[in-house]
């Protein structure tokens, strides 16, 4: 870098809405870990130590501001005594639904974190990236929303007829759900995690209707929120954003992830100066960019949303896909650098 | 009809019946369906494109649907069971509701439609393909690897003397328009029920036999 700054102070500066030295840079890797260490991607993800030295190797070779402790979603699925199915080429997947009936979710009770083999493991990889990177840059622990984390436990269409005809025992399991988040969330700060990315996809109007949203999706994240200790990153997994952005910044999210179809410079009007933004770059296209349309991206994100700080450019889903390449990913950087220091070059704010 | 869609959308299951009931003494069941449940299962489809509608009301309003089409208009056991010129499967990944939803739009329409189900390889797919020569393969997939294992298996039924039409759907293609150009499918559909307009364009439509219960 340029400057002296850290990428944690890099991205504190422009959490508080103001211009840092340059736009902070999230690659919010998860399987790249595996390539680095010539692993195949179930070994990569048993061991702790494998991904948090995926992590650190990954920071260093692309300098980028964040580590990034997201093994994988279906790992809160197996804590709540499910399975995850893993494959050679791209994240695991959730196993089956763990409640198949009225009983089972009325007889759900949620794990202890410290009794869940996969949670402490995940934990223990948050304790190494702390060892070895300490307060240089961020580490991003990830929690699935209490009102998402059914869509695994039950399947969709089981949930979505949950939330249509059978509001106690919906309410049942978001109790549980928002009591475990919490704790999952809480033990990840205390393992090291600087801040917490609070996926929560079901929120978003692509997925719910706003009526059932208001119902459960906010007051669950309400109550995360007040009970996490530490900032939190709303995201909704490239689901849409801009109409709850309102409703982020009233419950005391700092940031909020969106999506690749959004309208970036529709949704920095909605948050300027009140929350930050994290996107949004298409990670899908990602897997067939060339370098100039990987720098175009990167232009084009840093002019909507990077005037007056409150960015941090990432992907719009809080995940690039395995089939993304280095050359790729180090275009993404380079263009970083060269179009996101600080001042902002005319050409990028002319007309903004 | 916006009576219908207002009913549908706020799962006011009553009044989407009783507007059915209403179409139906009006004019014959094939022609209710033409004019007011696939036009409206198209509409809402478009406005959940749009970002008008959330998934769940697409998913709510095709099961009211679907019950109240039981309900007032049970298919013939036979139509089911005729050998279905559509496929559709959910490949290599096992998520259910793309398939689920595509599966609620040709019931409403009432085209008979095989489903070969959750996780279906690229192996068995082939296989299954080549014994069931269907003239339209319809392929739901949420993760991006299986929308990318999409060109191999274009590529393995080339070897077939007919193919059958391959349209593909579910969030990877969505998040990136030209991606099933680049698997090489046939067609690709943004919201479940467009499915009914492609398939139209391909002479496939619903069912003859139509029962109707009297009312
Ligand atoms: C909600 C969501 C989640 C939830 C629930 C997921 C679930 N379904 O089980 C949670 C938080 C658990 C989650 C987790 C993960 N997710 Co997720 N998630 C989403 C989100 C926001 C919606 C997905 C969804 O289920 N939609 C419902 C379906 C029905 O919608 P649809 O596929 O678009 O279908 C519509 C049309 O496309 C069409 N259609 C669909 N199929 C077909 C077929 C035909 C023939 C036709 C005509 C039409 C058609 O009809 C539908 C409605 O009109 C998407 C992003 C997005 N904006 O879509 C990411 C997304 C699906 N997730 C993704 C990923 C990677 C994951 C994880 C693997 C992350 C990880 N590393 O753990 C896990 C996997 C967990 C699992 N279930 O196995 C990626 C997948 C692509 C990729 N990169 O590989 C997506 C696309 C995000 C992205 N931008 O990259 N996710």
């Amino acid at each position: 870098m340029t400057t002296g700054n850290s990428s944690l102070q890099r991205v504190l500066t422009t959490l508080s809405h103001r211009e840092p030295d340059r736009v902070p840079l999230f690659l919010l890797l998860t399987t790249h870990g595996a390539k680095e260490l010539g692993l195949g991607i179930r070994e990569y993800f048993s061991r702790p130590e494998y991904v948090a030295e995926g992590q650190l190797r990954l920071q260093r070779k692309f300098g980028h501001d964040c580590l990034y402790a997201f093994w994988y979603a279906a790992a809160e699925l197996e804590a709540w005594g499910g399975s995850a199915i893993f494959y050679e080429d791209g994240p695991p997947n959730a196993g089956a639904p763990i409640f198949t009936s009225r009983s089972q979710i009325m007889a759900a009770r949620r794990p202890q974190v410290t009794a869940s083999p996969i949670l402490q493991n995940i934990l223990a990889s948050i304790a190494l990236m702390k060892q070895g990177v300490g307060d240089a840059a961020p580490i991003i622990g990830v929690v699935m929303s209490p009102f998402s984390l059914p869509v695994m436990q039950l399947g969709f269409e089981n949930y979505f007829t949950l939330m249509a005809d059978d509001k106690p025992a919906l309410l049942h399991l978001l109790e549980a759900n928002i009591a475990f988040c919490i704790e999952w969330a809480n033990a990840q700060l205390a393992a090291g995690a600087t801040a917490i990315c609070y996926f929560d996809p079901v929120s978003s109007p692509t997925i719910v209707a706003a009526e059932w949203y208001r119902a459960w999706g906010l007051p669950a994240s309400r109550q995360a929120q007040a009970a996490i200790k530490g900032p939190i990153a709303a995201h909704l997994a490239s689901g849409r954003v801009l109409p709850l952005i309102d409703d982020l910044v009233n419950s005391g999210m700092s940031v909020v992830g969106v999506g690749a179809l959004e309208d970036l410079r529709e949704v920095k009007a909605a948050c300027r100066d009140r929350i930050s933004i994290l996107g949004n770059l298409n990670g899908i296209a990602m897997t067939h960019w060339t370098p100039a349309e990987a720098e175009n991206a990167v232009k084009k994100a840093i002019a909507q949303a990077a005037p007056g700080g409150g960015f941090i450019l990432s992907d719009g889903h809080g995940e690039i896909p395995w089939q993304v390449s280095d050359e790729v990913l180090h275009a993404i950087v380079a263009a970083t650098r060269r179009w996101g220091t600080y001042p902002l070059q005319a050409e990028l704010t002319d007309g903004a | 009809m916006e009576v219908f869609l207002q009913a549908l959308l706020s799962l006011d299951r009553e009044t989407a019946r009783r507007q059915m009931r209403l179409a139906l003494s009006d004019t014959n069941p094939a022609t209710a369906i033409e004019t007011l449940l696939i036009p409206t299962m198209e509409r809402i489809g478009a406005l959940w494109e749009q970002g008008d509608v959330a998934l769940s009301q697409v998913y709510m309003s095709g099961r009211i649907c679907e019950g109240i089409l039981d309900e007032l208009l049970p298919v013939a056991e036979t139509d089911e069971a005729d050998n279905p010129q559509t496929i559709i499967a959910v490949f290599e990944d096992s998520h259910a509701l793309g398939k689920r939803l595509v599966v609620s739009a040709l019931r409403v329409a009432r085209i008979p439609v095989q489903d070969y189900g959750l996780g279906v390889t690229l192996e068995e797919l082939v296989k299954k393909v080549r014994q069931d020569r269907p003239q339209v393969l319809l392929i739901s997939v949420l993760m991006l690897r299986s929308a990318l294992r999409v060109a191999e298996l274009v590529r393995q039924l080339e070897a077939m003397s007919e193919r059958p039409y391959i349209i593909v759907g579910g969030a990877p293609f969505l998040l990136d328009a030209q991606l099933w150009r680049q698997v090489g499918a046939d067609a690709m559909a943004a919201n479940s029920a467009e499915v009914l307009r492609l398939l139209k364009s391909l002479g496939i439509s619903a069912a003859k036999a139509e029962r109707s219960v009297p009312l």
